[in-house]
């Protein structure tokens, strides 16, 4: 643990650590609308924002931000038209954001590396202030997840209800799209633009094959997300591995190690309990009367 | 007892340049049960998505409650239950949390659950019968629980209006019979519904009214119309695929 004496590293842990939290909790809103890759693709748009920021010498960050929010706003718009050129309209906007970046980041005096360190992540060169950015964003992204948990559980997971219910649909559905370019461009930082998504989603796919209901499945599913960041930072810094990389690696092998052990888990109980495997019939609803 | 509730007005509905619904004139008040039936296509659902504005309509009005529609925001006397509950992803959700979505509309968004919450949503399950599967997730139900649910989810906001797309349309016989229930009780305490159906079954003696769409209009309004043709034959078994994932329901009349 001798590393962790170093301030930069302190910051990467902690950096990581909030987004290891934060991300989940988003994410679980978009597992749930089918949207698993939405964080991708407002990862794409960013990188035009990153682009921008280089070129103009503003802060990256924050220029990715605008950018960002302004192609989440974008795509969820097209979804909610909920037409078939759907997926063509955020097609267009995913390879349309990665090629701006890559050639305004071109255009600017910035070098490959820089690319890289937005691409993967570089938690190593996070600033004292990127982290108190992070730590701020990311809190805020947390507690307005767990705070609107009712509402924005109610327009995922039945959007018509929702409305019938009087509920500020539009509204919820833009808050969720901010938040996943503001979750997006914080840990763009941390665990780069082409990684942030695995974050957002892996916990959940983790949790959810063990959990009953949403609320246990969103809090399982930040608890991995936690587990993820720290133990991930930790190899990076033992091992002297890529943190961005080893974050979601680690994130996925949690992943593996749930399916199997439930798999088997599953497996064992079916054959210990072979009657409570019957599920009870339905009672009939007609009486046929042979021939 | 003639307080309207649902008044539309010469209603026209049109998906895409295409008359859906053309000049449909409606009043439901309070009290009443009105069963909206029709074939498949007639544009009965069409009708009750655009009396709660989920399609918009091109001519016509619709009020709720005295409002017009677009300045309707009593969203808490109406309670809603689609035809089926929408796939959700996969992130699991127990019965529970989807009958709690039922709140929303009387609470707000910000106001987070408390004692009179929760007791809504104890007696709108007890009410369906899914008291025991409160805890489960959703997805290991059946299709006719999973339509209790739904309408649990509805009660549990003590609405004055219940509107019902197809509640019983693939629903077992055991789920029929607990819906049929929770309606009566629900009509027994003074509210009014609105519900489109394919066949009746078990519904029958509850309704009050029956409105019969064909082509886009309404082609009789008045009592509940005898079935013709094979499907007045006491054996009759009404079998009707509804979408490729439905499961075949039996049931007779």
């Amino acid at each position: 643990m001798g590393l962790f004496q170093y301030s930069y590293m302190q910051h990467a842990l902690i950096g990581a650590l909030v987004i290891g939290l934060a991300a989940p909790a988003l994410g679980i809103y978009l597992v749930q609308r089918r949207l698993a890759l939405i964080g991708d693709g407002v990862g794409h748009v960013a990188l035009t924002g990153v682009g921008a920021g280089l070129l103009l010498n503003r802060s990256p960050v924050l220029v990715a931000v605008l950018v960002a929010t302004a192609g989440a706003i974008a795509i969820e718009v097209v979804r909610a038209r909920g037409r078939t050129s759907g997926d063509l309209a955020l097609a267009l906007l995913f390879y349309g954001g990665i090629a701006g970046g890559v050639l305004l980041v071109g255009l600017s005096d910035a070098t490959s590396a820089n690319l890289n360190a937005y691409l993967f992540g570089s938690l190593i060169t996070t600033s004292l202030a990127d982290v108190i950015t992070i730590a701020v964003l990311g809190a805020a992204i947390l507690v307005t997840m767990i705070a609107l948990r009712p509402a924005l559980f109610a327009v995922s997971h039945d959007e018509e209800y929702a409305r019938v219910s009087g509920l500020p649909v539009r509204t919820l559905n833009l808050l969720i799209a901010v938040a996943t370019a503001i979750t997006v461009t914080i840990a763009m930082r941390a665990v780069g633009v082409l990684l942030i998504s695995a974050l957002m989603v892996v916990p959940v796919a983790t949790a959810q094959q063990v959990t009953r209901g949403f609320r246990s499945t969103m809090t399982a599913a930040m608890v991995l997300g936690f587990f993820a960041a720290g133990s991930g930072v930790w190899v990076a810094a033992t091992a002297d591995t890529a943190p961005g990389a080893s974050v979601v690696l680690v994130a996925i092998a949690s992943f593996l190690v749930v399916a199997v052990t439930g798999g088997v888990w599953r497996a064992l109980r079916r054959r210990a309990t072979p009657a409570a495997a019957v599920p009870t019939p339905e009672p009939h609803e007609v009486v046929l009367e042979r021939s | 007892m003639t307080t309207p509730v649902i008044t539309v007005e010469h209603g026209v509905v049109g998906y895409d340049g295409r008359p859906v619904l053309r000049d449909i004139s409606l009043t439901v008040t309070a009290g009443e049960v009105v069963a909206v039936l029709g074939a498949n296509g007639s544009g009965k659902s069409t009708l009750i998505r655009a009396v709660l504005g989920l399609v918009p309509i091109s001519a016509g009005s619709v009020t709720l409650f005295d409002r017009p529609l677009r300045r309707f925001r009593q969203w808490a006397r109406i309670g809603y239950v689609p035809q089926r509950l929408g796939a959700g992803g996969g992130v699991p959700a127990t019965v529970r949390e989807v009958v709690a979505s039922g709140r929303l509309a009387r609470r707000g968004i910000l106001r987070p659950p408390g004692r009179a919450d929760r007791a809504a949503v104890d007696a709108a399950l007890l009410a369906v019968g899914l008291a025991d599967r409160a805890g489960d997730p959703v997805s290991t139900l059946s299709g006719g629980q999973q339509q209790r649910t739904l309408i649990a989810r509805a009660l549990a906001g003590q609405p004055e209006l219940l509107v019902l797309d197809e509640p019983t349309a693939g629903v077992d016989a055991a789920s029929q019979e607990a819906f049929a229930d929770a309606l009566r009780d629900f009509v027994g305490g003074g509210g009014t519904v609105l519900l489109v159906a394919h066949e009746l079954g078990p519904l029958r003696p509850v309704i009050s009214r029956a409105v019969v769409v064909h082509e886009g209009g309404i082609c009789h309004d008045g009592a509940v119309p005898d079935p013709a043709g094979h499907h007045a034959e006491p054996d009759h078994d009404h079998v009707h695929p509804h979408g490729p994932d439905e499961p075949a329901g039996l049931w007779s009349n």
